[in-house]
């Protein structure tokens, strides 16, 4: 408890034993001033700040707020000479508000620890070998830093000396250790677990990975979903039109009485119209929703998915299109050259160096495939006029020859016609100064969890699952019918790529929501196009947390399905509270309108609501049950 | 230009409060407020000056809800 909780504590307890001992004297010998005094006390001590913030409010302009009604409703109270309901009504609101704001207070500090990921120091080692704690922010790229067993990573870098296992599940949900050593490249965020590792900072603290998913969790809530907006909109509504029926509720019938000839009645009515000021406030919805959007966000993190914002957390839920990336999405994106097959007069030799050198400066896995295979390391210095065209291959000068690698469409341009192989996998074909010199058959592997994954979706109720590759329409189809995916389009370009799913999203109704998966490689243009854009495999790339909405830290395509799981929980529990609130609300004015509302059903209908929701908001937390429901 | 800063606020309504008064300060394209990570961030108009603008938002705020804090 913070130190305003516990004010807001002895507060409450000091006016109960107030009000116990009050109401054991002997009012009736007292004076009716003399009362009214002994229950003014408590009830100033317990509701001096409300009826401060009431009176500010209504200087300022803002006067239908919770404040003013609880004001309103007690002084009304103690006019009515009903001192003790007054004093308790203000009582119960105060431990209603100190409820609302410890446990709300422990769910986000729960939820915040959960995301908290952020390294305090850094080690540096002095001359003399002692070690100096240094703030990460102040460590400069390329310095040797120092991080021991059970430390955490603070900066991105590579192994210069030492062997050790991490523990990424912080950032990952993966509980598996990673293995590194020397000249491996390590991420922050991760944790330290068997040997001392030296490590060559290459970034600066700010751009390194922990700091990065760090802002983006943090910003996470800044990107509201529908359902809170509608809330706000609601709210603001909402109070004036009770205020406004309240007020007719204490003038109306009364004025009706009197022309009837009747006798007004008026304490009643203003009793009445009290009571349905106090179940009115609107603060069950205004609190629980945005809390469980963020113990949703909260959760997924947990689970190394990151989801940038409510909003997104809200669209998964609506997910009946699913788009999927092939290379490195489905399939490992490691690629081995399977088969050498050079034209007669070639040797398998000289036909995996001229491919190797011709793709020595790509980082597409396809290149470095080829350049392990050769085994050795091209020599840059006899490469020039490389010429990458995008879609179809690289064409490059090596000493006096032109050797163009790539597929079939490259060989076309060039006016060789080629066999096409009766075999799926990749073909890489190569040409030296425009003869042909044999193809390469390379071979990508499927994950292990893709095929489940996508019957996951299925279940899930996808509508549709398409797969987009630059492959040949051979090998696609092959891995389509392996994994169960329904639609496939192959040989496309990256632009390609963006007109597939502007198709798709043409084709789709309103309030159906399409989701573009793939490694952030090449696809950002489609990510960011797509209604919500999932880059897996994302650690240690930027590219793809920049352009994706949401961010699976590992590459593991089931997490497709549970962050959509997850999303439906929270949505699911959004909705159970706002119908709950509104409907017992609903029903509390009604019956306090009729009069068979007291005070205390007021106060439950204010108070007893907005704890509920808010523990039920806080299940948004626990998402470790969907994933059980979605392993196969 | 889009700034974040950290804010105290007690209540979720008083944050939603705190969000709709920033929003009609002069020079303030977009705000949102989190009652959760307890941050606001502010997006400025074209060529509105950040602290004069700021200083009228600490003021609308407090106009609204006297018990919060934004520190800039």
């Amino acid at each position: 408890m913070t130190r305003k909780q516990k004010k807001v504590l002895w507060r409450i307890i000091a006016v109960f034993l107030l009000l116990v001992i009050v109401s054991f004297l002997p009012t009736d010998r007292l004076s009716e001033s003399c009362i009214l005094v002994l229950y003014l006390i408590p009830y100033l001590i317990i509701g001096y700040d409300i009826l401060r913030k009431a009176v500010l409010g209504i200087l300022h302009g803002e006067v239908f707020d919770e404040n003013f009604l609880m004001a309103v409703a007690t002084v009304g109270a103690m006019l009515l000479r009903d001192y003790r309901e007054g004093v308790a009504v203000m009582l119960f609101y105060q431990i209603g508000e100190l409820f609302q704001s410890v446990a709300v207070g422990k769910s986000r500090r729960n939820i915040s620890a959960l995301m908290d990921i952020r390294p305090d120091y850094a080690n540096r080692e002095a001359q003399d070998g002692t070690l100096i704690q240094a703030d990460p922010e102040d460590v400069a790229v390329g310095s040797v830093i120092l991080v021991r067993p059970g430390e955490k990573v603070p900066i991105d870098g590579i192994v210069v000396e030492g062997n050790s296992t991490l523990n990424t599940s912080a950032l990952t949900g993966e509980s598996l250790p990673r293995e590194v050593t020397v000249g491996q490249e390590i991420i922050s965020g991760c944790v330290n677990l068997s040997g001392v590792l030296r490590i060559r900072t290459t970034k600066e603290f700010g751009e390194s990975t922990v700091s990065r998913i760090l802002d983006l969790v943090e910003n996470s809530s800044m990107k509201k979903a529908k359902a809170e907006n509608f809330i706000s909109k609601f709210a603001h509504y909402y109070t004036p039109a009770v205020c406004y029926s309240a007020l007719a509720l204490a003038v109306l019938p009364p004025v009706l009485n009197l022309v009837m000839g009747n006798s007004a009645d008026f304490s009643n009515w203003v009793v009445r119209a009290l009571t349905f000021l106090v179940i009115s406030c609107p603060c069950a919805l205004v609190i629980s929703i945005p809390l469980s959007f963020f113990g949703g966000i909260g959760g997924a993190s947990s689970q190394g998915i990151l989801v940038k914002g409510a909003n997104y957390l809200e669209a998964l839920a609506k997910t009946r299109y699913v788009v999927f990336d092939k290379t490195g999405t489905l399939t490992k994106g490691v690629f081995q050259v399977t088969k050498v097959c050079p034209e007669k007069g070639v040797s398998q030799e000289q036909l995996l160096k001229y491919a190797a050198y011709a793709e020595s400066f790509s980082n597409h896995p396809i290149s470095k495939s080829l350049r392990e295979a050769y085994g050795k390391e091209p020599d840059h210095t006899l490469i020039s006029d490389t010429k990458e065209i995008s879609g179809h291959g690289v064409i490059t000068k090596v000493q006096d020859v032109e050797v163009a690698a790539g597929n079939r469409r490259l060989m076309e341009q060039l006016g060789i016609t080629v066999d096409l192989p009766d075999i799926s996998g990749t073909v890489v074909y190569v040409a030296v100064d425009d003869s042909y010199m044999g193809y390469l058959l390379i071979a990508d592997v499927v994950k292990e969890q893709s095929e489940s994954a996508v019957k996951a979706l299925k279940k899930a109720g996808i509508r549709k699952t398409v797969m987009l590759t630059g492959d040949s329409k051979q090998v696609a189809e092959a891995v389509a019918k392996q994994l169960g995916v329904d639609e496939v389009r192959s040989e496309l370009m990256p632009e390609d790529k963006v007109i597939q799913v502007e198709l798709l999203l043409a084709r789709k109704q309103k309030n159906e929501v399409l989701v573009f998966v793939g490694d952030g490689i090449n696809d950002a243009p489609v990510l960011s196009r797509s209604d919500v854009g999932i880059a897996m495999g994302a650690l240690g790339s930027d590219a793809a947390i920049e352009a994706a909405d949401v961010v699976l830290m590992d590459d593991n395509p089931l997490k497709i399905a549970q962050a959509i799981g997850i999303s439906r929980k929270c949505l699911r529990i959004v909705y159970e509270n706002i119908v709950f609130a509104l409907g017992v609300k609903g029903i509390c004015l009604i019956l306090g309108a009729l009069g068979k509302a007291g005070m205390w059903l007021a106060i439950f209908a204010d108070v007893g609501v907005m704890v509920i929701a808010v523990l039920n908001a806080i299940r948004c937390l626990k998402v470790d049950n969907v994933q059980n429901r979605n392993d196969f | 230009m889009k700034k974040t800063y950290k804010i105290e606020v007690d209540c979720a309504n008083c944050a939603r409060k705190m969000e709709e008064a920033t929003k009609k300060v002069e020079g303030v394209a977009d705000a949102t407020v989190s009652f959760m990570t307890q941050k606001m961030s502010v997006e400025f108009e074209e060529g509105a000056e950040e602290k004069a603008v700021m200083d009228k938002v600490v003021k609308a705020c407090k106009k609204v809800e006297d018990d919060c804090e934004i520190y800039l």
